[in-house]
């Protein structure tokens, strides 16, 4: 068949010769497999190479929690990356965390974006981050605005308290110090949660703490330019003439702090504040919620006496309204009458006069500045006197008021004078001195003497009656009691059940009662046989028509 | 041994199916007689085919290492393992001797075979004359190891079909374990394409 032999094959005749027939083939097609094992391993390449995103670097403090290669980088709860190495900084103070973001997350490789390690937190405000306990921390991831590319980023290490994006407004708090207020403290409306705080920093001088707060949308709109903010913090227990008064806005702020807003009462501006705006935090509901005080003055007052009992801080009143506080107590020295007089500092708000102040200064006109001196002035003439008077008579704390005695003597006063200096008179403490000496004088009047003498004479005469009636009333009265006692026992036997003259009694009204029916029968018998009393009574036979129809009568005619 | 003669010394072949011995031929498109399969003298392109499926095999083996094979998930945690991490894991954990078994089944196995097909091609390619015997040895090393290396895949099936109780632990099979299937699958493939004959084949001819 085929024509291809071997010279070399002895044997090969009497085989059998394969058949040849030609099949086009030609590259072997088995070099597909590593075409496609390349295409596959290319295709990964570039596939991993596409859906890498970009690289970034955050510094922590520590890095407790992360695991290279595990812990993810969450955002709203979505994995947008992984934790890939894991190294100290140079000078070892810090945590290099390098982090592969996915490709479709880059946005959070940009200016702005924040990160920080989500673990579990429990704090008074409560338990946050309670999946990481089972989980393994993660990093959180915030967005920012800006779309500068940036790499490098330095961890927070607490959870920002404001998500970027959130509905809601910042604003900002003033106060003097931060008390035991905190990132993340409630701030409340009603005593509802409507935000927290955010942050917190001195003031550049010192002087001050600056607060920052977000409250959440749509809440934000409640605060206004005219709101309140006070501190929450702690139990404010009060004791008014309405009895004992607990307040607090919720039992966390008790331990943790908190901020509570409010608009004032009356007439305020109740446009929404603009973001950022500025308030006052101030130490109480009531403080916050009272009118505005304007701008304080001070002024200054010298006491003659002592002043045992006026703190700093106590209250000055004019003509029984709060208007202002002592500020300060001073011990000065006078040469002359080689006297230690009290000089106490105090602020005066001129605005809570209220109504009488917008009057007096329209009376009074002229310049603003000098509107306060000269109303003093006025006041003074008419005889305006300061007092340091006991507010409290189981402290003993005193209070300056200021009031009005049209008898007071003429005293000078300079409405230039810087500070101001109110005329004094003593205390009612004074006062109180001369009544009680005269209350010990009319007291020591009364004749004690002989009023004792009268009551002992009469008190003499009691006991000599009283003896009389012991010796010989008692026993009497005591015999007539036993005789009346007796009595009635007689009278109780006579009607007890059993006695013989209840029987007798019993037999009677029966045989009585007997007499009342043959009577009763000789009546009927009458009625119906009037003839009787002439005739006697008939033959026993009764008619026998009548007998049959109404034995009942036949019966009752039988006595 | 050298002065032995082959079929092929003595002018004859023979058919692999129907076993029928016919004339030698070295023409490749040669058939039987008999049943009319084709006639080889030698496994046709055995080499050609040994050394893609080898490549394609090494080219696998890539992803095969550095995709995770194998994701347990437990209560408290959920780990991603490539082969190598799973070993060292096993190390770490207290169980070397069962790292040792991982490692060698899917380290060691595959990179050997990756060698020995790799000389045995070359040396074949090259007329080698070198210790025909224990390249033989070799290639049958190659043959009875070579299921094995299918251990990790294994596993991988067996753990994700046992292992499954809801939220308190569960593994999943993830890519890497198909690559890896891959690769022990061609470079099977690979050693069943070569033929050992040539080992001696060209040795004669010089």
């Amino acid at each position: 068949m085929s024509d291809t032999q071997q010279g070399n094959t002895p044997e090969g005749d009497d085989l059998p010769q394969p058949e040849v027939r030609r099949s086009k083939m030609g590259v072997s097609l088995i070099w597909l497999v590593p075409i496609i094992a390349a295409l596959v391993g290319i295709s990964l390449l570039v596939n991993h190479y596409i859906s890498a995103g970009p690289q970034i670097e955050v510094t922590f403090q520590t890095g407790e929690g992360i695991e290279i290669g595990k812990t993810q980088v969450k955002y709203k709860n979505v994995v947008i990356g992984k934790v890939t190495s894991m190294r100290l900084s140079k000078d070892r103070t810090h945590v290099r965390v390098v982090i592969d973001l996915e490709k479709n997350a880059s946005e959070f490789a940009t200016k702005g974006t924040r990160y920080w390690v989500v673990r579990p937190r429990i704090g008074a405000g409560g338990v946050s981050g309670f999946d990481t306990l089972l989980s393994g921390a993660f990093i959180g991831a915030d967005t920012g605005t800006s779309e500068e590319d940036q790499s490098d980023f330095t961890g927070l290490e607490t959870p920002p308290a404001v998500t970027h994006g959130a509905p809601g407004r910042r604003f900002e708090l003033h106060t003097g110090d931060l008390g035991s207020l905190d990132i993340g403290s409630p701030v409340y409306f009603r005593r509802i949660q409507v935000g927290r705080i955010v942050s917190y920093e001195l003031d550049k001088d010192g002087k001050g703490v600056s607060l920052q707060l977000f409250v959440d949308g749509p809440n934000d709109r409640f605060v206004t330019k005219d709101s309140r903010f006070w501190n929450a913090s702690g139990v404010d227990v009060s004791l008014g003439a309405d009895g004992l008064k607990l307040n607090t806005q919720s039992l966390a702020t008790v331990v943790a702090g908190g901020v509570a807003f409010s608009d004032p009462l009356g007439p305020h501006d109740e446009s929404p504040a603009p973001e950022m705006s500025s308030y006052t935090l101030f130490g109480d509901q009531a403080t916050a919620l009272a009118p505005p005080d304007g701008n304080p003055r001070y002024m200054r007052m010298r006491f003659e006496h002592s002043l045992r009992g006026l703190n700093v801080d106590a209250p000055v009143e004019l003509l029984g309204v709060k208007v202002g506080k002592v500020v300060s107590v001073n011990l000065d020295y006078d040469p002359e009458k080689h006297s230690f007089p009290v000089v106490v500092g105090v602020l005066v708000y001129p605005q809570r006069l209220g109504k009488a102040h917008d009057k007096l200064a329209q009376v009074l006109g002229g310049d603003p500045e000098t509107l306060f001196p000269r109303i003093m002035k006025g006041l003074v003439d008419h005889g305006l006197r300061a007092q340091a008077r006991t507010g409290n008579l189981l402290t003993g704390q005193l209070y300056i008021a200021m009031d009005v005695d049209p008898k007071a003597a003429k005293v000078e006063f300079n409405p230039n004078g810087k500070p101001l200096e109110v005329p004094t008179v003593p205390g009612d403490f004074d006062h109180l001195q001369e009544q009680l000496s005269g209350i010990v004088d009319k007291i020591s009047k009364i004749p004690f003497d002989s009023i004792g003498k009268n009551l002992d004479g009469s008190l003499h005469e009691l006991h000599g009656t009283l003896h009389q009636v012991n010796t010989e009333l008692m026993p009497e009265a005591k015999k007539t009691l036993q005789g009346v006692n007796r009595t009635v026992g007689t009278a109780n036997d006579a009607l007890s059940e059993n006695s013989p003259l209840q029987q007798n009694i019993a037999n009677t009204l029966e045989e009585l009662q007997r007499t009342v029916r043959s009577v009763r029968a000789f009546t009927d018998y009458l009625g119906r046989h009037p003839e009787a009393l002439l005739r006697g009574r008939g033959a026993d036979a009764p008619p026998p028509a009548t007998a049959p129809s109404s034995p009942k009568q036949g019966k009752e005619g039988q006595p | 041994m050298t002065d032995l003669p082959r079929a092929q010394d003595l002018g004859m072949m023979g058919c692999h199916v129907c076993r029928l011995i016919t004339a030698y031929t070295e023409d490749p498109h040669a058939r039987c007689p008999r049943c009319h399969n084709p006639l080889h003298p030698r496994k046709a392109g055995s080499i050609t085919r040994a050394w893609a499926f080898l490549i394609s095999a090494a080219i696998f083996y890539v992803p095969a290492n550095l995709f995770p094979i194998m994701r347990t998930q437990s209560l408290l945690s959920k780990d991603d393992n490539t082969i190598l991490s799973g070993v060292f894991e096993l190390w770490r954990n207290g169980s070397p001797d069962l790292a040792i078994i991982v490692f060698t089944a899917s380290i060691v196995v595959p990179v050997l075979k990756f060698c020995i097909m790799g000389f045995l091609l070359t040396s074949v390619q090259r007329a080698s004359d070198y210790g025909p015997r224990q390249r033989a040895k070799l290639y049958r090393f190659v043959e009875l190891v070579g299921y094995w290396s299918m251990l990790d895949v294994f596993v991988v099936a067996i753990l994700s079909a046992l292992v499954h109780f809801k939220v308190l632990s569960r593994v999943e099979p993830l890519p890497g374990v198909i690559y890896f299937g891959i690769v022990v699958v061609l470079t099977m493939l690979a050693a069943m394409s070569f033929d050992p004959r040539l080992i001696w084949d060209k040795r004669k001819a010089r």
